[in-house]
């Protein structure tokens, strides 16, 4: 089995506090990867981190084998950085989101990010900019008529496929709660991605909209030969779905294992479990 | 130029700071609280220039000064409720360009009440009288004005620093959200705010127009901007930075036209600006904020 | 509506606009005001839609109008005043002998390109703004909005200062101004009448395909939501440094035009407050709309300068003159319905919805429908 994304110690510290510390993990290709852990625990910024949205402090990323962040405490950082290995990582490299989405890494967001007042089918139509070859003045001018065409049909396909057809004019932000968590992902596929990372998709959900995600999820795994990297606070999603669970705390990991493993360990029941009880 | 020359530009200079300083400060606390340019502060303070011309015509400088600051007042916080209230939750830009409006009709009006023709400014003797100290010769406003300056901000300081009112103001200008959760009359506070801007505003206007002698309905928006300038150089929402900023473009801005660089003493300012947004874009005592994602 | 009928009613609106351009030029010396309120309607309106894509559609918050158009205005005027009547138009300190040397070979050149020179100066212009916009767009665009909208300012300010300079004289007359620069030149032998019409019709055509293209779906995508924009794979800085480049282009095409309309120009010409009137009308015809920014163009410029004209004429009912009405009143006026417009339609004209024949269908059906209603707003 080939590795998809790599961390190696990754540390994210703003000004004095750490959000994440030190975190190494991997994912291998074809998983479905589970992020867990309480509130504040670091999951959200881990995935900034890995989109390229934050420069990690220290560490290292890799993306099916190759290096695609890199840094070490740098300026001010010098002296604030309260972390470990802050010398195994001498190259810096740095990409904007953009960059790193073109390399095959989508995402969604916690606090649905869709571009509101445009329809659904724009949200979707605008992924595939990306891969397009025009340039700004043939497309003004209309040269790239055959490509615009190409665009507009794999997006109507897409829709088709996973259900949003009849939404297509519809305004994104007019849609219920979730079909809007639906189409984040839909304009995640878009994007044609080896690598999905969904942050939260479950949040909000009732328990029959949750059993139709984990249904969607998978549906789309095979179809599309994805590998799913999630955060998820629904246990049972994550524990049916997740093929192997990383547990953070503190913006450390204290856990990795299968569903089966992370149910019974102390220090998972302790920091994370502990608190479903009481809910 | 000779160092009496140079250090009278520089009296001048910091006389012209002190007045930029108290228009500055009212632009750092608005943009603390409501994150909002607040465009038509330079025309607050072309009106209370207008307000004390009226005012002197008929009564002495001593009852006029306190009257043009409460118009003053009074004008700022009426705009804050018709303009900026309402557009609350709006998007930022729409109450920028709320300010814009509000910049754009007040000066309309003042074309339209007191015509685009100069009007002279009532000379409150005391303050034109001549001092000297050494070769140095300035009249008792250019004295004075640093010095008024220095202790209103030491007295704003203090009611932040100290006072219930003040925590309040910094707890807004922190968070929004969280301090109106936490029971704090957000109206109240921005209101506040306003006040203090204005007032300042006022005597910042009756300290630069004494030396200047007219006003135009259009004798605000370049001050004004470059009063915003000094807050963004001093550091936006930091009092203390507004002042320095004020005084930094007050004096450089002189200087450049006591060398005959006129023309460009606007467009240092703006120039001074581009470069601090580039290297250090919290100013010089500026904090750091990080959007959350 | 049909398809067919939605093509006749456009084709009925170019025809009679042509029509009406036509008995225009006819009756000169009659409609002398219209023609210039409708040519200073249409340079707005390309200021206005090129505003637009930055504000309306990008998101960008810029300020910097006023300083595109006046680097097109100055870089237009100079190229075009007439070798003859240089020495009247510098008469202070005379004019650079490599301009003059470069005038006077331009003028010796054949008929054919001196034909179109004028457009030739314009697009000069116009390039020169664009890469000033792609130099500044570098340290700029990386800020947030209203620091955007500040720093664009001050750099319009800095443009503005440069040109009024007293070591520019021999190139921009300084604080003096640039005069006699001659009127439109004619296109496809069309009287000259009609060119500031076409050059406006050709500029916001493209605009607007660029706006319906995929880069502009693009730039709504940033204005909707920088950071999904980004997690789409769309390069902001790229996207935003286009769009920027973009709309200086077109606003210093305006430029270009407005001087050769006003014949005479100045720096002051280009103050802040130009770059605010052209946001007004932005904003009274909906931010994020091409056909808003259109129609606000013609019914801000036509209020202004004829329709709220008899605000500052004295007004006498019956022996009695009416109070308030004199010299200033119409510009109270104005602002203050620019006010109703920030504050209680928000949308302004059309929203950020374009105009389509189908909506004035609906809007005049609603009329009908229940006219009590409806009467509250536009709607497009």
């Amino acid at each position: 089995m080939s590795e998809v994304l790599r961390l190696e110690n990754v540390t994210m510290q703003f000004g004095g506090v750490v959000a994440v510390n030190d975190l190494s993990l991997h994912v291998n290709q074809g998983e479905i990867v589970a992020l867990i852990g309480p509130n504040g625990a670091g999951k959200t910024t881990a995935f900034n981190v890995i989109t390229g949205v934050y420069t990690p402090t220290n560490g290292a990323i890799y993306f099916n084998g190759d290096l695609i962040v890199s840094n070490h405490p740098q300026g001010n950082m010098k002296k604030l950085y309260q972390g470990e290995n802050r010398d195994k990582f001498p190259t810096v490299k740095v990409q904007t989101p953009d960059a790193i989405t073109r390399l095959g890494v989508a995402r969604t967001f916690q606090n649905i990010r869709l571009f509101k007042d445009l329809t659904v089918f724009e949200n979707v139509l605008i992924a595939k900019h990306m891969r397009a070859k025009a340039g700004i003045f043939s497309a003004t001018l209309r040269l790239n008529a055959k490509e615009e065409q190409a665009m507009r049909k794999e997006t109507q396909n897409l829709l088709e496929i996973l259900g949003l057809q009849d939404l297509s004019q519809e305004i994104s932000g007019s849609l219920p709660y979730g079909q809007q968590r639906r189409l984040e992902i839909a304009r995640a596929l878009a994007t044609n991605p080896s690598l999905l990372l969904l942050d939260e998709p479950a949040a909000g959900m009732n328990p029959q909209e949750t059993d139709e995600l984990t249904a969607f999820i998978r549906q789309i795994k095979d179809d599309y030969h994805l590998t799913v990297f999630m955060i998820e606070h629904h246990m049972d999603l994550v524990m049916e779905i997740s093929d192997r669970i990383y547990v953070l705390d503190f913006g450390q990991t204290i856990a990795e294992g299968d569903p089966e493993e992370i149910q019974n360990n102390p220090r998972v029941i302790e920091a994370y479990l502990g608190v479903q009880e009481d809910a | 130029m000779s160092l009496t020359t140079i250090l009278q530009h520089c009296l001048t200079g910091i006389s012209l700071g002190g007045a930029y300083a108290l228009i500055a400060i009212g632009y750092t606390m608005v943009y603390g609280i409501l994150r909002l340019i607040n465009f038509a502060h330079g025309e607050i303070f072309m009106m209370a220039g207008y307000f004390m011309i009226f005012s002197m015509a008929s009564i002495p400088w001593f009852i006029s000064v306190p009257l043009v600051t409460a118009a003053t007042i009074i004008l700022g916080v009426a705009i804050e409720r018709a303009a900026y209230k309402p557009l609350r939750t709006a998007p930022r830009m729409s109450i920028m360009i709320s300010a814009i409006g509000v910049s754009y009709l007040l000066q309309n009006l003042a074309t339209y009440l007191f015509t685009a023709i100069p009007k002279g400014y009532p000379e409150i003797p005391f303050l034109k009288k001549i001092f000297r100290i050494g070769d140095l010769s300035a009249s008792l406003v250019t004295f004075l004005t640093p010095v008024l300056t220095i202790i209103l901000v030491f007295l704003l300081m203090q009611l932040i620093n100290h006072t219930k009112v003040g925590m309040a103001m910094r707890a807004v200008s922190k968070d929004f959200e969280t301090s109106r959760l936490m029971g704090i009359k957000i109206d109240t506070i921005i209101s506040i705010t306003f006040v203090i801007g204005s007032a300042l505003a006022a005597i910042g206007s009756i300290l630069y127009f004494t030396d200047r002698m007219s006003v135009t309905p259009f004798s605000g928006t370049l001050p004004g901007l470059k009063c915003f300038v000094a807050a963004v150089f001093g550091g936006i929402g930091s009092i203390p930075g507004a002042v320095v900023g004020g005084f930094v473009i007050g004096v450089v801005e002189t200087l450049l036209v006591a060398m005959g660089y006129s023309t460009f003493s606007d467009a240092f300012t703006f120039l001074l600006l581009i470069v601090m947004l580039l290297f250090r874009p919290t100013g010089l005592f500026g904090e750091k904020s990080t959007d959350k994602v | 509506m049909k398809k067919s009928t939605k093509y006749v009613c456009s084709l009925a609106v170019a025809v009679i606009a042509v029509a009406l351009l036509f008995a225009l030029d006819a009756n000169k010396t009659g409609a002398g005001m219209l023609i210039s309120i409708l040519q200073k309607s249409a340079i707005l309106a390309v200021v206005a839609v090129s505003m637009n894509l930055l504000n309306g559609f990008t998101g960008l918050f810029s300020l910097g109008q006023a300083g595109f158009m006046s680097i097109g205005a100055y870089i237009t005027a100079i190229l075009t005043i007439p070798v003859k009547n240089l020495d009247g138009v510098y008469y202070m300190s005379g004019i650079a002998p490599w301009l003059r040397a470069l005038k006077e070979g331009m003028e010796a050149s054949p008929s054919w390109l001196q034909a179109i020179y004028p457009f030739l100066a314009m697009i000069v212009g116009a390039l020169v703004a664009a890469g000033f916009a792609a130099l500044i767009g570098i340290p700029v665009l990386r800020l947030k909005s209203d620091y955007l909208a500040i720093a664009t300012l001050g750099f319009s300010e800095i443009i503005r200062a440069i040109f009024s300079s007293p070591q520019m004289d021999q190139i921009t007359n300084g604080s003096y101004g640039l005069n006699k620069v001659p009127t439109f030149p004619s296109v496809f032998g069309l009287p000259s009448l009609f060119t500031p019409f076409i050059v406006a019709a050709v500029s916001i055509a493209l605009l607007v395909l660029l706006i319906n293209s995929t880069y502009g779906r693009a730039f709504k995508a940033i204005r909707e939501d920088e950071i999904a924009a980004e997690a789409m794979g769309i390069n902001l800085f790229r996207h935003k440094e286009w769009s920027f480049v973009i709309s200086s282009f077109f606003t210093a095409i305006a430029g270009g035009l407005l001087a050769m309309f006003m014949r005479s120009i100045e720096a002051k010409t280009f103050s802040i407050t130009l770059t605010y009137d052209i946001l007004l009308i932005v904003v009274i015809g909906g931010l994020g709309s091409v056909t808003g920014s259109v129609l606000s163009a013609f019914i801000v410029t036509a209020s202004k300068e004829w329709w709220l004209r008899f605000f500052d004429q004295p007004l006498i009912i019956g022996g009695w003159q009416v109070p308030l009405f004199r010299t200033g009143f119409r510009m109270v006026i104005f602002s203050l319905l620019l006010m109703i417009v920030v504050l209680f339609y928000r949308q302004g004209l059309m929203g950020n919805k374009e105009f389509t024949w189908d909506g004035l269908a609906r809007f005049f059906r609603k009329l009908g429908k229940k006219p009590a209603q409806a009467k509250g707003g536009a709607e497009g």
